[in-house]
């Protein structure tokens, strides 16, 4: 189908009442694909994965974002999710006393129809799996979300829920930052897990590093809240070589 | 029953006694009967009278009244200038109860909804509402009524446990919460009427907790119930009173006085959770006195009411013993929970914990007062206060009066205060994962509350949650 894609026109956003930061971001993720987007500090990486996914502390002033064809402008971060959004972030914040499990549960049925809730057994099935795929031990389930976790299990935590909510799109934000090598290896092998016909990615990282695990379809590259740039794999490769500043004195050339 | 006072009076001739013409049909047997409206000596008589109560019980409540008519109201916390006694019916015969709370026509249809929507069985709703006369579940209290008798529990209305079990009734009763204690312990001291009665013996322990809803009937359903609790050495058991659902009244007063005496070496706990309708001014006094190496527990939750003042206490009175309150309270729009603990350590190496959590919402306000008291002498004991309030809006309200009087140095005294206001980013990632926002708000509220909620019964944690996901509906956005 053709539109059966992530699709960003002409993107410009900026803090409600504050600076512009997207200054027309164009940018599509064809579904069973996975994209790296690059780019140096504060070129708007991670504003536009918030501003997808939909952080009200963001006003887009113009432009669209298109899943399947149909925008979401004007829906609430909730319904963004239930459309098949999803967002892996780079701070995932501490709930206190709410279990991953019991969270889960609420949103998986949050999807689903009120008379239509999930099994018991086929939930934790589901729950089970997935944490077998991240190499971690069952009682994580019953741990409160992210309360007293480290860094890197928090950004286990997020592609936990990935493999459980099983978006349509996702966005890893930054998902390799912090992590070690052996933490890096398992967050990749569950993204891995989660790559299907079904299911497109846009992975943001700063670095080069975490493209070895997830090897990207398509590489874009952002610079001061634009698109500069769109390749194959090898342009991270390169990238990494000539560091941004090649990007840069490119664009003002 | 010899001890029963015979010189009463015709019942007919006394004054301030209301007939009412469309219950003559009851007069046979039952007479029509409120007190007037207020406070007076004239009433806590005839409520002595109608209740065919000893001698010692009349001259306690007429103590009483004097009492509370010397103390006068107390000049801190809540505003309570809304309660005026003389509109207040204090004493209405149980037997005629239901004929004057309300039929259930008569109570409001937001009453009704709610109870709906927490799938309260039908017989229980009317119940919960005063108008109802049976409980379903009296058959499986039956059973465990035997199986209590046999273990020679008694677990009895107040009213029933003085006339049959009048000796142990008199030795403990109001020893725990005297009259002098408080301007309110006074007021019900002269006209209470109801409760529950519970004695355990020695060395026996009870594994189903006693629910004061066994006994949910117009005996027991009362403005100004008195509870006594008494576990003998070794005992163990918990006491359940009240639930979540919103007890419906008429009457907007509400004080009860809850005295538990834990002897030597006995656990008790006592798990209550107010939600009273929203015109009631909950002023409640609870107290445990708890002996050698003994423990108890207060699991309180306040939901409801116009206005509560409640602080649960420990009186540690021997060694090791010790002394827990986990408290909850929500106040929305226009209530104000004034709830909190009192530990008191009089013995040596005795310990206490009070877990507080409180929310606001809108123009709710929510405050801690706690008092923790360590005399001279009571070697190496301790204490720990943890409180954190949850303010929901810009508007809501809380404070914290925690009062600490140490006058041991080898004590340990911990106290940790915390204040949070529902966060915008926690809501916005629970919404990214398909949450819809009010149901992500009552997540996060369920999760603060989680520490005390987990020490719940299920089927009370599970109405607990639906409540608050009620109470959270269209709070955000």
């Amino acid at each position: 189908m053709a539109d059966s894609r992530l699709e960003i026109k002409n993107l410009h956003a900026r803090v409600v009442d504050g600076e512009t930061i997207l200054r027309g971001v164009d940018l599509i993720v064809p579904k069973g694909e996975v994209h790296a987007l690059m780019g140096p500090n504060g070129s708007g990486k991670s504003t536009l994965a918030k501003i997808i996914a939909g952080d009200p502390s963001y006003e887009i002033t113009e432009g669209e974002i298109l899943v399947d064809g149909e925008s979401v402008l004007e829906m609430e971060a909730d319904e963004r999710a239930r459309a098949g959004l999803y967002l892996a972030f780079q701070y995932p914040v501490e709930v206190p006393g709410v279990s991953i499990a019991n969270f889960l549960r609420l949103a998986l049925n949050a999807r689903r129809d009120e008379d239509d809730e999930i099994g018991v057994m086929e939930f934790y099935n589901k729950l089970q799996n997935a944490v077998k795929e991240l190499n971690w031990d069952d009682s994580i389930i019953e741990r409160n979300l992210h309360e007293g976790f480290s860094g890197g299990e928090k950004k286990r935590s997020e592609i936990l829920q990935l493999l459980v909510l099983e978006p349509k799109y996702a966005i890893l934000d930054e998902t390799d930052s912090g992590l070690d090598v052996d933490a890096l290896k398992i967050v990749s092998q569950g993204v891995n897990a989660a790559r299907s016909p079904n299911f497109g990615a846009l992975v943001i990282t700063h670095y080069q590093r975490l493209l070895n695990y997830i090897v990207p379809d398509v590489v874009h590259i952002m610079v001061k809240g634009k698109v500069v740039k769109t390749g194959p794999k090898e342009l991270a490769m390169e990238l990494d070589e000539k560091g941004y500043d090649w990007i840069t004195s490119q664009l003002a050339a | 029953m010899s001890d029963l006072p015979l010189e009463h009076p015709d019942a007919a001739k006394l004054e301030g006694m209301q007939h009412e013409q469309q219950y003559n049909f009851q007069l046979a047997e039952n007479y029509f009967f409120k007190s007037e409206k207020g406070l007076n000596r004239k009433v806590v008589e005839q409520i002595s009278y109608y209740k065919q109560e000893p001698e010692w019980m009349l001259k306690f409540r007429l103590n009483a009244l004097e009492i509370a008519e010397k103390k006068g109201r107390p000049k801190w916390g809540p505003d309570l200038s809304g309660l005026n006694f003389d509109n207040i019916y204090f004493y209405i015969r149980p037997q005629d109860r239901q004929g004057t709370a309300a039929s259930w026509d008569d109570v409001p249809p937001e009453v009704k909804e709610t109870y709906q929507r927490l799938g309260i069985p039908d017989a229980e709703q009317r119940i919960l509402a005063g108008v109802g006369a049976q409980y379903e579940s009296e058959m499986v209290y039956h059973s465990l009524k035997e199986e209590w008798e046999r273990l020679g529990v008694v677990f009895l209305d107040t009213d029933t446990g003085l006339k049959e079990y009048p000796e142990i009734f008199k030795e403990h009763f109001a020893t725990v919460v005297p009259p002098e204690d408080n301007y309110f312990a006074a007021v019900n001291s002269a006209v209470w009427s109801g409760g529950s009665f519970v004695y355990v013996p020695a060395g026996v322990e009870i594994e189903v907790p006693l629910q004061a809803y066994f006994l949910l009937n117009a005996q027991n359903v009362g403005q100004f119930e008195r509870t006594l609790i008494i576990g003998e050495p070794g005992s163990k058991f918990h006491y359940i009173e009240g639930c979540t659902a919103p007890a419906y009244n008429t009457e907007s007063f509400h004080s009860g006085v809850i005295e538990i005496i834990v002897k030597e070496g006995a656990q008790a706990r006592y798990t209550t959770i107010q939600n009273w309708s929203h015109n009631v001014y909950n002023l409640v006094t609870q107290r445990a006195l708890v002996y050698k190496n003994a423990s108890m527990g207060w699991l309180d939750g306040n939901l409801g009411s116009k206005t509560t003042m409640k602080y649960p206490s420990c009186y540690l009175m021997e060694e090791g013993a010790k002394g827990e309150v986990l408290s909850i309270a929500f106040a929305s729009d226009t209530q104000w929970q004034d709830a909190g603990a009192k530990m008191v350590h009089v013995a040596p190496n005795t310990s206490s914990t009070i877990v507080s959590k409180s929310i606001s919402k809108g123009t709710g306000r929510s405050s801690y007062r706690g008092l923790v008291q360590i005399h001279e002498g009571a070697y190496n004991s301790r204490s720990n206060v943890e409180c954190d309030a949850l303010l929901l809006d810009e508007q809501a309200k809380t404070d914290t009066y925690p009062y600490i009087e140490i006058n041991e140095k080898t004590a340990h005294v911990g106290h940790e205060a915390t204040v949070s206001k529902l966060n915008d980013e926690q809501i916005f990632y629970l919404m990214s994962r398909g949450i819809p926002e009010d149901e992500a708000a009552a997540l996060i509220v369920r999760g603060f509350l989680e520490p005390v909620a987990k020490e719940l019964p299920l089927e009370y944690a599970v109405e607990l949650n639906r409540l608050i996901e009620l109470e959270m509906e269209g709070s955000v956005g």
